[in-house]
């Protein structure tokens, strides 16, 4: 394997264990803030214990994003050196943003939130829950901002020439808020809002089938459910939205994610197929007749453009696109049937005892981090041969003074220490989960035990 | 923006300075106590050792990240042709902060023996590999590395273990041990704290040595390392500023004033970098054995529009950044207790 190969998959593979976490603890930031707020507003102990419990689980999560995370910020400059020279200016930006508007507000505010419970009161406490959340949710932003760059390019120039060429911020704003951010944020977003809501759900779920921690499952089921539901509602919004912002900027994309060879109008939208890249057709499909060009255009009639309009060597790969993508939407809509159907049942009080719908909801925690992983792996494939979309090759980014000997080394290091850990986490959160809430939490100690408006 | 006689290029290689002393100071002490970790004797005493940087090691490891986004921004040259030649010794910096990060969050969640030392050791050895690695990249980047005129570097790994840069690394250790034993006597009291009264002076002794050795090989084998030093003898000052920080750390230990030897230990790291960040600038980066193919603040920098950006933006977070951190320090300050929710 040369050093290109073994690159991409390290890239891949760290950033695919690495993006296991962030969405967990972007959902569970959220999942926080309600449940220290519904706290703060009724005063319930079991809110109290809810948050504590699921604090704890955070914890675990958030310890092991920053610990792969760091990983990536560093790997640019590893194994993408030449990339890095070529977009620093505009793409270092938005890192080095992340770091300090983000990062610094998570890594502050956690201390609070994790073992400040007996030395702060009720309202620092749930300050420092919602920075931890917004430091999240910040992170997320910068991040996309800085990849949908590498998608759609904006509000740069190229200086310089021949190798000394590189890409130079002109506008700041609309580097940020380049064509695909503001889509692709929304699109990440709710999908890590899924994460951390299904994880709650699915865990609930399965008290509620074991029949333990009846009280504390129920609550925590009923809010997971609610913003599991409502974020599944907005992802179908935007993933539209997205779909139409790829279909604009970047058609060889979506001509890969739905297998479309020609450019014509009336574009028929596959539920699924296998694409047969020699033949440039799709195999064993069921299409919607002209569904493409309406989802794309609002007009049956609009065209969609092909891969027969992009030369062989600028087209992504397309089968593997297509399944990724598909599969992404299978889960997506799966999940939103899913929350609809158990919402109903819970608003009916008929939910304990629907056990398959139950058992159901425990399978769950999967759907979000599947599709999670095929959409990433989509946008990023998708882009391809393009490291920054239409300006640079991902061939031409490589180091060119890394070997891929030393590449292998690097990639065996990480893979073992990344499935350790993920093998760690696994253990430790079944251990967390098996242990279910404490009883004592039911009686808040220190200064959250003072009622309020007490400070003394 | 301007600072007077100052340009953006020469603001930004003080800020990022700036951000790697922030990291020394603050990450220092966390990896001076991973350093230490092994040399406590009961569970209850490591499980204070943890809990003393418990709330605060990961807001100080976000200095580093930060460093290493805004040398990406600044100086895009410098970051890639750090890590891509430094690739292995990287790769193993990024692993050892892995273990060091994860062992403190996993270590006291199970009870089992051969767990908690399984996690003290990946915890102590990532410490300690961490702070050495960080030691031989500055003995490297003083030193000089085999750069080419497209600034690739074009040496081999083993070829940056040569004896300063190992010099600098055994340094580093030093002197972060020094300084999270300090911060593990403000942290602690009664039996603990005395018997890290004693680790502080030997920390202190060891410093001191690898120290004098650093200097004189310097003086020695790495003249332009001191070249301004000697060309500007005002400099001296700082030198000087160094030394009396150092020797006060014993004085104010004997006083029982853990909170001024700890301070007195800040500003020798500030001088220490002080005078690095003096003998380098301009060049961020040396080239051995070709100088002019050295990185310095204007080939190596991004454009003039980015670093007026980039400062902006540190303007506007990095006051927040400091009052919050102050915060955090504030409210988890005094000795560590240990409850429910600690390591």
């Amino acid at each position: 394997m040369d050093a290109l190969l073994l690159s991409r998959i390290q890239f891949a593979f760290t950033t695919a264990v690495h993006y296991i976490y962030p969405p967990l603890s972007i959902g569970l930031g959220v999942m926080l803030v309600l449940i220290e707020g519904m706290w703060l507003k009724t005063g319930n102990p079991l809110y109290h214990q809810m948050a504590r419990f699921w604090t704890k689980v955070f914890a675990l999560t958030f310890a092991i994003g920053v610990a792969t995370g760091i990983v990536l910020e560093f790997e640019f400059g590893t194994n993408w050196s030449t990339y890095s020279r070529y977009v620093g200016d505009v793409f270092g930006s938005a890192l080095a943003a992340e770091g300090i508007f983000a990062f610094f507000l998570e890594s502050g505010f956690l201390a609070i939130l994790l073992f400040g419970w007996d030395k702060v009161g009720r309202k620092m406490h749930f300050f420092a829950t919602c920075m931890v959340c917004l430091g999240a949710h910040f992170s997320a932003i910068w991040i996309i901002v800085a990849n949908s760059w590498m998608q759609t390019p904006a509000g740069f120039h190229i200086a310089g020439e021949g190798l000394a060429a590189r890409a130079e911020i002109t506008d700041f704003w609309a580097m940020v808020f380049n064509p695909s951010s503001v889509d692709r944020l929304f699109h990440t977003l709710c999908g890590a809002w899924q994460a951390g809501a299904f994880l709650v759900v699915s865990v609930s779920a399965w008290y509620l089938l074991k029949r333990r921690h009846e009280e504390f499952a129920q609550a925590s089921l009923r809010l997971g459910l609610i913003v599991g539901l409502i974020a599944a509602g907005l992802q179908v919004v935007s993933g539209h939205q997205s779909a139409v912002g790829v279909a604009a900027n970047q058609p060889a994309k979506l001509a890969a994610f739905e297998g479309r060879y020609t450019t014509r109008t009336n574009a028929p939208l596959a539920l699924f197929g296998w694409v047969d890249e020699e033949a440039q057709a799709v195999r064993y499909s069921v299409e919607l007749p002209g569904m493409l060009s309406w989802l794309v255009h609002g007009d049956t009639a609009g065209e969609v453009r092909g891969l027969e309009a992009f030369p062989p060597e600028d087209r992504p790969p397309v089968n593997v696109n297509f399944q990724l993508f598909h599969l992404m939407v299978g889960i997506g809509f799966a999940l939103l049937g899913l929350s609809l159907v158990s919402t109903f049942h819970l608003w009916r009080g008929t939910l304990l005892r629907k056990r398959w719908l139950l058992g159901l909801l425990v399978l769950a925690v999967l759907g979000p981090q599947i599709a999670n992983q095929a959409g990433w792996f989509a946008a990023e494939i998708g882009r391809q041969p393009w490291i920054v979309y239409g300006l640079l090759r991902t061939s031409e980014g490589l180091s060119k003074v890394v070997q891929a000997e030393m590449i292998v080394g690097s990639l065996i290091l990480f893979g073992f220490v990344y499935l350790l850990l993920f093998a760690v986490f696994i253990y430790l959160l079944n251990d967390k989960i098996q242990h279910g809430p404490d009883a004592a939490d039911l009686q808040p100690s220190g200064k959250l035990a003072l009622p309020f408006g007490d400070r003394s | 923006m301007n600072f007077g006689d100052l340009d953006l290029n020469t603001v930004w290689f003080i800020l990022i300075g700036v951000l790697f002393t922030g990291y020394a100071m603050l990450d220092g002490f966390d990896l001076g106590v991973g350093a230490l970790h092994l040399f406590t004797r009961t569970d209850e005493e490591r499980r204070i050792m943890l809990n003393a940087i418990g709330p605060v090691w990961d807001g100080n490891e976000v200095w580093l990240v930060t460093g290493g986004g805004a040398l990406f921004a600044a100086f895009p040259e410098v970051y890639a042709t750090v890590f891509s030649g430094f690739y292995l010794a990287f790769v193993l910096l990024l692993v050892a902060l892995i273990f060091r990060a994860v062992a403190i969050e996993f270590r006291s969640k199970q009870p089992m023996r051969w767990w908690r030392r399984m996690w003290d050791v990946g915890f102590s050895a990532g410490s300690v590999l961490s702070s050495f690695l960080i030691g031989v990249a500055m003995g490297n980047i003083a030193w000089g590395m085999p750069l080419d005129e497209r600034h690739e570097f074009s040496g081999t790994f083993l070829g940056l273990l040569h004896p300063y840069a190992l010099l600098l690394g055994v340094t580093t250790v030093a002197l972060f041990m020094m300084h999270g034993a300090i911060y593990t006597a403000m942290k602690t009291e009664g039996d603990l704290q005395e018997r890290v009264r004693g680790w502080i002076n030997n920390c202190i002794i060891f410093f001191i040595i690898c120290y004098a050795v650093t200097t004189m090989a310097t003086l020695l084998y790495v003249p332009h390392m001191a070249a301004r030093l000697r060309a500007n003898p005002w400099l001296f000052s700082i030198a000087l500023l160094n030394m009396l920080a150092i020797a006060n750390i014993p004085r104010e230990i004997h006083h029982r004033r853990e909170g001024r030897a700890f301070l007195s230990s800040c500003v020798a790291m500030i001088a220490l970098m002080g005078l690095f960040g003096l003998e380098m600038y301009p060049n961020l980066v040396l080239s051995h054995p070709f100088p002019e193919h050295s990185l310095n603040i204007v080939n190596a920098a991004s454009s003039p529009r980015t670093l007026g950006i980039m400062l902006t933006i540190a303007l506007i977070g990095v006051p927040i950044v400091l009052a919050y951190t102050v915060s955090i320090y504030w409210i988890f300050r005094g000795k560590v207790k240990l409850d429910r929710m600690s390591y």
